[in-house]
């Protein structure tokens, strides 16, 4: 089982991976958008290899609801 | 004749034989040869295993981030598009965006990204597929990008007519600034699909070199010893610009752009009309475009493949426009056959030979074809005094299109 700080290292790889995110602006308050600056498509990608890296399925109707790194990390934690 | 001067005010390129213009230019005097052995794996089972790659990898100068929203294609439309406009003087000007048009096409497109997406697809399932997919292999991208880059707002135009489509966006690039709808126009051509499909595909039509042995002489043209054509990859880019318009922002200018001619065939799907009767129409349209005889021709870049019909078939076609008088050369000897981009890299060819006053040369003519009764500059650069300088590309589906550039 990983822990929150697990899962928002292993997220901050990602999103350094597909768009460029420097690993240390990623924290749990940060928006994927507005703070972070990842466009839709570059979204998806995260997903899908988040989705890899954790064992979790996120769906499509879920997506829209992670707006944050937090959020997104507390998806993870509750689904993996 | 149109009364509107159109004139070039920037040059970028990256292709087999430099990552700019300059090296690029510096190799083709030099009569050096792009061509080289394929190292990736697939090369081994192919029947083709030669190709003209680019001297300086997109990843040396784009992005990693960048480079994976981008097809190959694109990548080296953006930095061939970058230089150009930096060239003509532009990256800090203020200029009327709505009054910048693009125009850039490509022979297949982002074809790699298809394939590459296509083996993600079967290995991995459809989830795995980039959301980047499509806007990576449709054949407008690289000039959606460039658009995007340098923000026009005129109007942005991918044409697609294969070996033609560098020059064919050149002529469209003059008409969009002649018929009074933009000042700029970004024009070019780009093309990158070093690919086993691609390969057997041109492979198995028996269009290609096998010179597997000795890259750098498998590209000949005229040579009786040609066996068709060398693949290349890479990207070539034009500032087009309305003289006046030049002139009110104090550029320099490399030479006009002062007339074209397009024709098509109606003939064959792949095989040129053997007299090249469609592409001697589309060199008299552009001579008269440009207000200009076939006596004042004095160099042709010829579309010159390497193949073993079309070399000769565009001898009677020049012979019946132009004359007997003019200097040839083929640059593809030296970077290959470009496709989609190679009409904007043999207008540059063109532009560069216009202010130096030297013809690049064609390498490899060791033994011309008995049928080749024009002067070819041979093996060595030669210098010209040249006023106006014509360039030709003809593509698969029966394209034609003349460039005539003049001193301006």
């Amino acid at each position: 089982m990983a822990s929150r700080e697990e899962i928002t290292s292993g997220l901050a790889e990602i999103l350094e991976e597909v768009a460029g995110v420097n690993p240390d602006d990623v924290a749990e308050g940060k928006s994927f958008t507005d703070d972070l600056d990842v466009d839709s498509l570059s979204m998806v990608e995260v997903v899908v290899a988040a989705e890899e890296k954790f064992g979790v399925k996120i769906p499509d109707n879920e997506v829209q609801n992670l707006k944050t790194v937090g959020d997104a990390v507390s998806y993870i934690e509750a689904n993996h | 004749m149109s009364n509107v001067d159109v004139v070039v005010t920037g040059l970028g390129a990256t292709t087999p034989l430099g990552g700019d213009v300059a090296s690029t230019w510096d190799a083709m005097l030099a009569g050096r040869s792009g061509v080289s052995h394929i190292t990736a794996g697939w090369a081994e089972q192919a029947t083709v295993k030669i190709a003209a790659q680019l001297k300086v990898e997109p990843s040396e100068v784009l992005e990693r981030v960048r480079l994976r929203r981008l097809d190959r294609s694109e990548a080296i439309a953006l930095i061939a598009a970058k230089q150009a406009w930096a060239d003509a003087g532009l990256e800090d000007a203020e200029i009327d965006r709505e009054r910048l048009a693009v125009s850039f096409g490509s022979g297949i497109g982002g074809a790699l990204t298809l394939l590459n997406q296509d083996d993600i697809l079967e290995e991995s399932g459809p989830r795995k597929v980039s959301p980047h997919t499509v806007p990576m292999l449709m054949p407008n991208g690289p000039a959606a990008w460039i658009g995007i880059d340098l923000k026009a707002q005129a109007g942005v135009h991918a044409m697609a007519s294969a070996c033609a489509t560098g020059a064919e966006a050149l002529a469209l690039g003059m008409d969009i600034i002649r018929s009074g709808r933009a000042d700029v126009v970004l024009a070019g051509g780009t093309e990158a699909v070093i690919h086993p499909l691609p390969f057997a595909g041109f492979a198995n039509m028996r269009a290609m070199s096998t010179r597997n042995d000795d890259p750098e002489k498998a590209s000949r043209p005229w040579d009786k010893g040609r066996d068709g054509f060398v693949f290349g990859e890479g990207s070539g880019a034009v500032v087009l610009e309305r003289a006046e318009h030049a002139k009110a922002r104090g550029a320099r200018v490399y030479a006009r752009l002062a007339g074209s001619g397009i024709t098509s065939d109606g003939f064959d799907i792949v095989q040129p009309d053997p007299e090249c009767k469609g592409g001697a129409r589309a060199m008299t349209k552009a001579i008269r475009d440009a207000g200009l005889t076939g006596a004042d021709i004095v160099h042709v870049n010829a579309h010159a493949t390497s193949t073993p019909v079309g070399d000769m078939g565009e001898i009677v076609g020049i012979k019946t426009a132009v004359g007997t008088h003019p200097l040839l050369t083929s640059t593809k000897s030296m970077s290959g056959h470009l496709l989609g981009a190679a009409g904007a890299l043999e207008s540059i060819a063109v532009i560069l030979a216009i202010r130096d006053s030297v013809v690049p040369p064609t390498i490899n003519l060791d033994d011309p074809d008995d049928r080749l009764d024009l002067d070819v500059a041979a093996h060595k650069a030669r210098s010209l005094d040249i006023p106006a300088a014509m360039n030709n590309s003809f593509g698969f589906g029966g394209h034609n299109v003349a460039l005539v550039f003049t001193r301006a």
